[in-house]
């Protein structure tokens, strides 16, 4: 038996399409590279300093609980530098350094580790995250005084943050095509929408997301925002305008369709997309927040595993 | 290997290759100096009515519980070199019969004198052990009212080409081979189901014809019965419950071959896939080893290379080249170490890849973290285990290379285990 040659034995199948996590995760971040390099080109220095530390201070959070724990280092999939990527990108640019390593903190361990890990968390981390910051520290993220140093040639007022106190009126000094640009005060990169789009629209080419949830999410906006326009003219501003403004876009593409805390089958996945966009909607014409997007994730989150029991009738199934 | 497309939108479709328009012939493999032969039941020694050393003719049947137990045809004339217990997968228990070849071939007449008047009794008695492995059992069976046979002229997995050469080239042995099935059976509806492409290659063969779609897993049986049939196989059943027997092309033929000639068929056709992708139909002595079939055809092995039995979907790995070819082996992949692609331990990430592309619509993503936990018992009755049927494509998609397959397979044994032991304590 000695000199038989040894083979691999395991069980079928025995082909894999090649897929991986860290194949999502580093093409998740190629599709943000356009909003992040537009971000850093807008705001400088500062912007490339929160984007780093971001992303460095989330690897290192899982590193620390990878050792805690005793699991095997899993800093190689990707997950933690995305979602470090992520919230680096729903940062104002002049943030300091201890509430970005206390946001990534918050996703890495409470948001996803807390919760079993990859895969197992309920919520999306970075969403837990930001909105813990906003609850504690919200004066940091007033995105008109946290930028007032900056000269951009453009109304240095955040959209969402005029419309909330002054109503439609305050907001015709922005065109939508300077708002598909970039032409807007807001995080380092939720602001620009192009690219945002691009690089959603790869990520559905490429099957790293469900369009599902993307689309419907941007159709169930749309539809909410179209309906108080038409209401009141004067108070609430046009379907465009909210999806081109505050964390919309980066919510339909990076923030909604994370795989753990949204749903798989077809007709929950619309619901959900939808309910997160009409959600939104509500939150900033008749809530008490400037921006809704965190908010309606949230929530949506929380329904999610209810919404996934509508499912279809698997073959043979009796009864 | 088939891997994930650049773009991606909607599921990815695997599809089942064709035989060419000119068929090939197969290449014969030279008669073996040893053939090992495995039989269906475990080795009772005091049971067994041959020992080694006893001389055996080619065609004569080795039986070891008397009458109408399991036996095995011995394919070469020889003397028995050993007897040996031997374990498959999933608890497949076997005693493996070695017969050393002799020089000069002999056939047993047992057969023969009793293959003038068809009858089941003795196409059961002798046939069961024939290449394509032609099954009786449900038609002997009282409880199963079996009222159509579906005869395959494909394969269930990807890559194989065994039983399309079957159909292509020896069709009037399917033919003959139908009209002893319908003569033996009573039973008179038989479908011919064949890749749907091959349809109009075929003339009247006394049976009905239909077209089975191209991409993978339509040949599978319960899609066949889904699908072509429009007969619904409940979970937990087969489509023998549902009144039908499937049977390869390949086992038909070897029916009509072996009334129309008084000879039982003793040679195999496998397809050969070799690490290059390349398929070679292969025909060899059942029980020849495998490693006189690669070295035949000029394949070399490599430690770490993966070895496996049947197709890359649903095959079984196996662990030596002594392993014999079998009446069910319709292929033997050959698999470079560097192509290999290993599980690993990481957790579900509910990407959803596997719902989607799950044929029978089992919410995977829930299967798996009942299967993990090992709740098996909660899995089948909220998650539809049973309504799994074995394709393999949940692993094949898996980002997380989760061995869901694997769960499942081990799943539904260790069920079947328990509720025949609650069956035997009753």
């Amino acid at each position: 038996m000695s000199n038989e040659k040894k083979f691999i034995v395991s069980h079928a199948p025995f082909w894999h399409d090649g897929s991986s996590i860290s194949e999502r995760s580093y093409h998740t971040m190629l599709a943000a590279m356009p909003a992040v390099l537009f971000g850093l080109i807008q705001y400088g220095i500062p912007a490339l300093a929160v984007i780093s530390l971001s992303i460095s201070t989330a690897i290192i959070w899982e590193l620390i609980i990878n050792k805690i724990t005793k699991l095997p280092n899993t800093i190689g999939d990707g997950n933690a530098a995305l979602m470090g990527l992520v919230f680096g990108m729903m940062m104002p640019a002049t943030l300091p350094w201890w509430i970005v390593a206390t946001g990534t903190f918050i996703a890495v361990v409470i948001g996803k580790y807390i919760f079993g890990g990859i895969g197992s968390n309920a919520f999306h981390p970075v969403v837990v995250s930001i909105t813990i910051l906003l609850i504690s520290w919200n004066s940091y993220f007033d995105f008109d005084n946290a930028l007032v140093n900056y000269d951009f040639g453009f109304p240095a007022v955040f959209p969402l943050g005029a419309l909330k106190a002054f109503g439609t009126g305050s907001i015709h000094g922005f065109s939508l095509s300077g708002l598909l640009m970039g032409q807007q005060v807001g995080a380092i990169g939720s602001t620009f929408g192009l690219g945002l789009i691009i690089g959603g629209i790869y990520l559905i080419l490429r099957g790293f997301i469900r369009w599902e949830i993307s689309i419907s999410f941007l159709a169930g906006m749309f539809l909410a925002a179209m309906i108080f326009n038409m209401a009141n003219p004067e108070k609430f501003a046009g379907p465009f305008f909210h999806i081109l403004t505050g964390y919309s876009l980066i919510g339909a593409f990076f923030l909604a369709t994370e795989d753990s805390s949204s749903p798989v089958n077809c007709i929950p996945m619309l619901i959900y997309g939808a309910g997160a966009g009409i959600l939104t909607v509500l939150i900033r014409n008749i809530g008490a927040y400037v921006d809704g997007v965190l908010y309606a994730i949230l929530i949506m989150n929380l329904v999610n595993p209810l919404l996934d029991k509508i499912r279809p009738k698997a073959i043979g199934k009796v009864a | 290997m088939i891997k994930r497309p650049f773009i991606r939108l909607s599921k990815p479709r695997i599809q089942y290759a064709l035989l060419g328009v000119k068929v090939m012939e197969p290449q014969e493999i030279p008669l073996p100096g040893i053939v090992t032969l495995l039989l269906d039941s475990p080795l009772i020694r005091k049971d067994i009515p041959f020992k080694v050393g006893d001389a055996v003719k080619t065609g004569q049947k080795l039986s070891i519980a008397g009458e109408g137990g399991p036996y095995v045809i011995s394919s070469v004339t020889g003397t028995i070199s050993a007897i040996s217990p031997f374990y498959g997968d999933y608890g497949r228990v076997c005693t493996a019969i070695s017969i050393k070849t002799g020089r000069k071939e002999e056939l047993d007449k047992d057969f023969a004198a009793k293959s003038q008047g068809a009858t089941l009794d003795t196409a059961a008695e002798f046939l069961g052990f024939t290449p394509g492995a032609p099954c009786f059992a449900a038609f002997r069976d009282p409880d199963k009212a079996i009222h159509t046979i579906v005869v395959f002229g494909g394969n269930t997995d990807l890559m194989i080409a065994t039983n399309q050469y079957a159909i292509k080239s020896r069709i009037e042995d399917i033919g003959h081979g139908i009209s002893i099935l319908k003569q033996i059976t009573g039973i008179e509806k038989i479908v011919i189901a064949v890749p749907r492409d091959l349809v109009p290659g075929f003339g009247h063969v006394g049976a009905e014809l239909k077209g089975v779609d191209l991409s993978y897993p339509s040949a599978h049986p319960k899609m066949i019965m889904e699908r072509e049939l429009k007969l619904t196989v409940p979970a937990g059943k087969n489509c023998e419950d549902m009144g039908v027997v499937f049977m390869s092309a390949e086992a038909v033929a070897s029916i009509g071959k072996a009334f129309s000639t008084g000879e039982i068929p003793h040679k195999k056709i496998l397809t050969l896939v070799k690490k290059d992708g390349t398929q070679q139909l292969i025909s060899a002595r059942i029980g020849t080893p495998m490693g006189d079939v690669f070295s035949a055809c000029g394949v070399s092995l490599n430690e770490k290379d993966r070895l496996i039995i049947g197709g890359p979907l649903t095959g079984s790995s196996i662990y030596s080249e002594d392993y014999p070819v079998g009446i069910d082996t319709d292929a033997v992949v050959v698999q470079d170490k560097a192509d290999i692609s290993l599980v690993s331990d990481y957790p579900c990430i509910n990407c959803g890849e596997c719902v989607r592309i799950c044929p029978a619509k089992i919410p995977v993503n829930m299967l798996v973290r009942y299967l993990e936990a090992g709740h098996y018992e909660q899995a089948a009755d909220e998650y539809d285990l049973y309504s799994c049927i074995d394709c393999g494509l949940c692993s094949f998609v898996c980002v997380s290379k989760i061995p869901v397959f694997q769960y499942i397979r081990l799943a539904k044994h260790e069920l079947g285990r328990l509720n025949a032991a609650e069956a035997t304590n009753e």
